[in-house]
């Protein structure tokens, strides 16, 4: 037996953290691979194997990913998308959860099977006619378009989280803020949202990976205008346009996943519990 | 006779007709609340799912202003273009070769970490996550760097360890570029799975492991009889939302092979792209074709999922 602070370890325990040690290396090893590789230059990257430290860091391949392939352009747009679906997203589904959830009114049993027949529905299947519509509304090849579009789909989660959550409060809750003479929306805006705390940031955390990560929608809203690119749509058109600069690539690469990485680390626990939630329920 | 029937039928509907009608007044806030979601719901998603639909029944370039309506002939096309059937079928082939895999893998990853005695299993538990919140299309255009033939690591360590004598051009040939492609979504979403694994093993009090080891119960037979009976439920859900999230594999096959070698790896939903967005002359009602035929896969999926909800249901009620 080994003894590591308070635990005591048998040899089947060493041997499970060894396999996961090894195991988890390999996990991350793209992104080492990644990282190194934004940081050693061009033959470099071919020449020195499986080394993962740069001989002599190249920040240049950072400077050439920011300014030339303007992925701070792509990271300004990508921001602003990201921010404008998820406060969009967390208007919008913390109203209608909190009525569906708290409130019986003509017309909320259909609303509510309406929403749920749609969870599945694929991007690929609705994606022609958005374009067409967004093109009508004058909306194609504005960050605006992108925004509007994110944050009109893929919500029907979101409104149950919300939902669920009002319908568990208390009554009383707002029959004392009512007997103060509190009306619709002051008890909507002073007493339950406040309260609804978990779900917003639960919501906010879905929402910001899906409008991060987003591809399709702004891939084919942004053919004509380079400019409004977001990263992932920029890092494909970077390849296509420079496909033998490794070390730009792993760079804009790097630039564009550093910050989704960062909050991860921040919001790790929300991240799991919202994404455990699906299964809980 | 009927004009007395008439009256007393007609005398109520008005008063129900008001009735509604103010309480429609009185409620009118709650659909003031509902608004922001049903423009947006409404001109996003629902507008779209019908006109995706009626789009599939014309013939449109996105150009010209008028489509004409040419009944289901863009279903006779689509059904006879063997490329839809290909790209139907690796759609559904990756899901049926990944799924098993992460639902199994991550069960087994969930019983190893889910041990309180386990150390760091937090750091493992992070490390094994990542992925899941990076971008797909950049790990997409990362990975063809990764799996390189010349200078990529994966064959670089493969060389070096004398495991193959030549590189492998992974992504450039038709046999290995969709493994390939599985495996790394495998890798990307594995964390997923593992998360819904390890809320399903909390669920499982700590008393009853307690209980059957004071009993004399090895861990295969703990295993077996109490943690398998009460994982069940769980598992089935487990199993339809990944197989619902596999179906969408968009950012990975364009931004990994295109749809390449050949068309070899297309996807359905690439191959909507395909055909609406990235050819010289689109086809639009076409691809809504393709999309509605794709679009019914996945609502038949959810159906099942359904159905699967209301199994755990009644097996939840009969073990309690």
């Amino acid at each position: 037996m080994m003894k590591i602070g308070n635990y005591t370890l048998r040899w089947q325990m060493v041997l499970t953290i060894l396999v996961l040690t090894v195991l988890c290396l390999v996990w991350i090893y793209p992104f080492l691979w990644m990282i190194s590789a934004s940081l050693k230059t061009q033959s470099e990257i071919f020449s020195s194997g499986l080394n993962l430290i740069p001989q002599e860091p190249q920040w240049q391949n950072y400077q050439r990913a920011w300014v030339d392939a303007q992925f701070s352009r792509y990271m300004i747009n990508t921001v602003l998308i990201t921010i404008g679906t998820v406060v969009l997203t967390i208007i919008s589904t913390s109203l209608a959860g909190y009525v569906l959830g708290r409130y019986t009114f003509i017309g909320r049993r259909p609303f509510m099977a309406l929403l749920a027949g749609t969870i599945f529905i694929p991007a690929g299947y609705t994606i022609i006619p958005t374009v067409d519509l967004a093109n009508k509304l004058g909306l194609l090849n504005s960050l605006w378009g992108v925004i509007l579009v994110m944050a009109g789909t893929g919500n029907v989660i979101h409104i149950l989280l919300f939902s669920a959550y009002f319908s568990s409060l208390p009554k009383e809750l707002e029959e004392a803020a009512v007997l103060d003479g509190a009306g619709f929306l002051t008890v909507f805006f002073r007493v339950m949202l406040p309260l609804a705390g978990p779900v917003v940031a639960t919501v906010t955390i879905l929402k910001f990976l899906g409008a991060w990560n987003n591809f399709f929608v702004p891939l084919v809203f942004t053919f004509s205008r380079p400019d409004l690119r977001t990263l992932s749509v920029g890092m494909f058109a970077f390849v296509g346009e420079n496909e033998t600069d490794w070390s730009g690539m792993a760079a804009a690469a790097t630039i564009s996943l550093i910050p989704v990485i960062i909050i991860f680390f921040v919001m790790q626990r929300r991240f799991v519990e919202g994404i455990a939630g699906a299964v809980k329920q | 006779m009927a004009a007395l029937s008439s009256k007393n039928g007609s005398v109520p509907a008005a008063l129900v007709h008001s009735r509604i009608l103010s309480k429609l007044w009185q409620d009118r806030l709650i659909y003031l609340f509902l608004l922001p979601t049903v423009i947006l719901f409404g001109l996003f998603t629902l507008y779209p799912m019908i006109a995706s639909f009626l789009l599939s029944f014309q013939d449109w370039n996105g150009f010209s202003r008028e489509a004409t309506y040419v009944g289901l002939a863009n279903y006779q096309e689509v059904i006879a273009d063997p490329q839809f059937w290909l790209a139907f079928t690796n759609t559904i082939v990756f899901m049926v070769v990944t799924v098993p895999i992460r639902v199994t893998l991550a069960l087994i990853l969930a019983l190893i970490l889910n041990n309180p005695k386990l150390p760091f299993a937090g750091l493992f538990r992070t490390a094994l996550f990542l992925p899941v919140v990076t971008t797909m299309a950049i790990i997409g255009v990362v990975m063809t760097f990764v799996f390189d033939p010349v200078g990529g690591p994966v064959n670089q360590v493969l060389l070096d360890t004398n495991l193959i004598s030549a590189p492998i051009n992974f992504l450039g040939r038709s046999s290995s570029a969709l493994p390939t492609a599985m495996g790394i979504h495998v890798w990307k979403w594995f964390g997923v799975t593992l998360i819904y694994w390890l809320a399903a093993l909390q669920t499982v009090p700590e008393e009853l492991y307690e209980a059957a080891r004071v009993d004399g119960a090895n861990v295969f037979q703990t295993f077996r009889h109490i943690t398998v009976p009460l994982l069940v439920p769980f598992g089935i859900i487990i199993v339809l939302i990944t197989a619902i999230d596999t179906l969408r594999v968009f950012d990975l096959i364009l931004t990994l092979t295109g749809g390449g070698p050949f068309l070899k790896t297309e996807v359905v939903e690439v191959y909507i792209y395909r055909w609406a967005f990235n050819s010289s002359i689109p086809r639009l009602g076409y691809a809504s074709a393709a999309a509605v035929f794709f679009g019914l896969t996945t609502m038949f999926m959810a159906i099942l999922q359904a159905l699967g909800y209301g199994m755990v249901r009644r097996m939840r009620g009969t073990a309690s």
